[in-house]
């Protein structure tokens, strides 16, 4: 079975908002990157998938010259090749702009499964996956909590609101977004970093003509929903203003 | 026009549907809105009732059981018979699972987890939550095409719906060009859940924060102190560090007790859809940026490991 796998590269979760000039993006410059977490869960199953059934696991991965990084990453925990839609334009861009730059990368390659996270933690929309789907012309569940591969069909555990669930099933070549949570990450051994050295990483130019569907006007920080009391001191002192305050003010202790 | 497509389950309509309307209400200036109910069923009856519009169905055998190859099939028809300016629906796990596909097939921008719009009409932008909630981006859809907005639940209030005159409801015929490639099964919980949080009174949740499964203890001893529940964020389920129904989120439960202390949460928007009602909120996080402290009441930025058992020797020393 042959599985893709989109990866994103996104800022690191320590990381501290800084915007550029015009505030339409951040400073790149002062971010260090990760691997985005539900894709690497994607990653994993893909992995376990090919551990179960064979086959080959390709990495994929749209953007400027640093989410290299990434697919090297991914090649390092265990994939077998990658792919860089390799674009300074793919690092901002909305998810239907990068679900383009994939599918033109990707559509040649017939692959039996393409997984992807759920969302990215970055911009968020959450679109990515889908609508790479429809551009592959293929069938795609999405927010998957576990996958059973039989010839030429995909069972899938699907998640719906407030803890329930769902079987869907549906024919191959398909496209699943992954749940975080679905199975446990490993990560990559020093054999596994050396040998990721050696594969392949097929850089494509991204199609013409690409046009934005979102334009950010501005990046802000979220204005507060409450006013917040701030307890200052050292950690005993605050915490027994705290246990004051939620007593004697807030009365619920 | 503007286009709201409601959601059903089971013939119940989702809630979130009415948060959807209260949106289109906020962007149209004086055009129309329509609610089209894919499936169509008593529910339309219940939104005919409320006057807010015409209400549209469509009926067929494939849109009994959602899938979405179905759903975009019948919403995508629908636009193309109607031409609204704008279509908004909430951003519900089967808006997830459908809105890009429709989106990509239309060749026309999706504006998904908007908490706000500025302005009305054309000229209207929308904000939404980006970088785990510690941005909000002012977005605006670009192009021709009916731009397709989702509207984070909660973010717009069903109550604040302006209702009139009963609509007749209004059933559009559809072909839906070919069988849909899903299969579904019907709908199920994992074992029942063993605990309910929605009925604590105080509630003590740990995030990623907590660092490992060993530390929970800190947490625990607290929420004994206090009489509380123990909790989590998804991340902390996911490492299998507490059981599922700890969970509390847009994947797990929706709690809002009394108090309800947030230590080691940066206050990812799934976290807070799931406990942002609560009373009191307090969190401690070591970041003074995180997200959680937009919705705590009381605040400590500071290591848990020395807060929380200080809390909870404080607690003890006054209860004896």
């Amino acid at each position: 079975m042959k599985i893709a796998v989109c990866i994103k590269q996104v800022p690191t979760r320590e990381w501290q908002p800084r915007l550029t000039d015009d505030r339409t993006w951040i400073r790149e410059a002062d971010a260090s990157f990760e691997m985005n977490e539900p894709d690497a869960y994607a990653l994993e199953e893909a992995l376990r998938l090919r551990e179960k059934h064979g086959g080959e696991v390709v990495v994929c991965s749209a953007g400027p010259a640093r989410v290299q990084q990434v697919i090297r990453e991914g090649l390092a925990r265990g994939a077998d090749r990658g792919i860089h839609v390799d674009g300074a334009e793919l690092g901002a861009a909305d998810g239907f702009m990068v679900a383009s730059a994939l599918a033109h990368a990707m559509r040649d390659e017939a692959f039996d499964l393409v997984l992807t996270g759920l969302q990215s933690d970055d911009q968020g929309h959450a679109q990515t996956g889908v609508a790479l789907a429809e551009l592959l012309g293929i069938p795609h569940s999405t927010i998957i909590m576990d996958v059973e591969v039989s010839e030429g069909r995909v069972r899938v555990k699907r998640e719906l609101e407030g803890g329930w669930f769902q079987w869907v099933a549906m024919p191959t070549p398909a496209l699943l977004t992954i749940q975080s949570g679905i199975n446990q990450l490993r990560y990559a051994t020093l054999k596994g970093i050396m040998a990721a050295k050696k594969k392949e990483i097929r850089s494509v130019t991204p199609p013409a003509g690409l046009t934005p569907g979102l334009k950010i006007v501005g990046l802000s920080l979220p204005s507060k929903s409450k006013q917040t009391a701030m307890i200052d001191g050292a950690p005993a002192q605050a915490a027994a203003e705290l246990v004051r305050r939620l007593r004697e003010e807030a009365r619920v202790l | 026009m503007i286009l709201v497509v409601a959601e059903q389950r089971a013939g119940a309509l989702n809630r979130a549907s009415w948060e959807a309307v209260a949106c289109a209400q906020q962007l149209a200036s004086g055009e129309p809105i329509a609610i089209l109910l894919p499936g169509g069923g008593d529910a339309a009856k219940t939104l005919a009732d409320a006057g807010v519009g015409e209400v549209l169905t469509v009926q067929d055998a494939a849109l009994a059981s959602y899938t979405p190859d179905a759903q975009v099939a019948a919403v995508a028809a629908v636009i193309a018979q109607t031409t609204p300016r704008l279509v908004v629906m909430a951003h519900t796990y089967q808006a997830r699972d459908y809105a890009p596909r429709l989106a990509a097939r239309l060749r026309t921008p999706l504006v998904a987890d908007v908490v706000a719009v500025k302005g009305s009409g054309a000229a209207a932008t929308f904000l939404r939550p980006m970088f785990q909630g510690k941005l909000v981006a002012e977005v605006a859809p670009q192009g021709d095409g009916p731009a397709i907005v989702t509207c984070q639940i909660g973010a717009f209030r069903a109550d604040g719906v302006t209702k009139g005159a009963p609509a007749a409801a209004r059933a559009l015929s559809v072909a839906l060009d070919a069988p849909s490639r899903q299969t579904v099964e019907p709908p199920f919980q994992e074992a029942r859940q063993a605990v309910d949080l929605g009925q604590a009174e105080r509630i003590v949740a740990v995030g990623r924060g907590i660092k490992s499964q060993d530390q929970i203890a800190v947490a625990e001893k607290l929420a004994a102190a206090m009489g509380a529940e123990i909790a989590a964020s998804r991340p902390i389920c996911d490492n299998g560090w507490l059981p599922m129904d700890r969970q509390v989120g847009s994947s797990g439960q929706t709690v809002a007790p009394k108090l309800y202390v947030a230590l080691g949460i940066s206050g990812a928007i799934q976290h807070l859809v799931g406990m942002k009602g609560s009373r009191t909120i307090v969190a401690i996080n070591k970041d003074a940026d995180a997200p959680i402290f937009e919705v705590a009441d009381y605040g400590i930025v500071g290591d848990l490991f020395d807060i929380v058992p200080a809390m909870t020797a404080e607690i003890e020393k006054q209860s004896h």
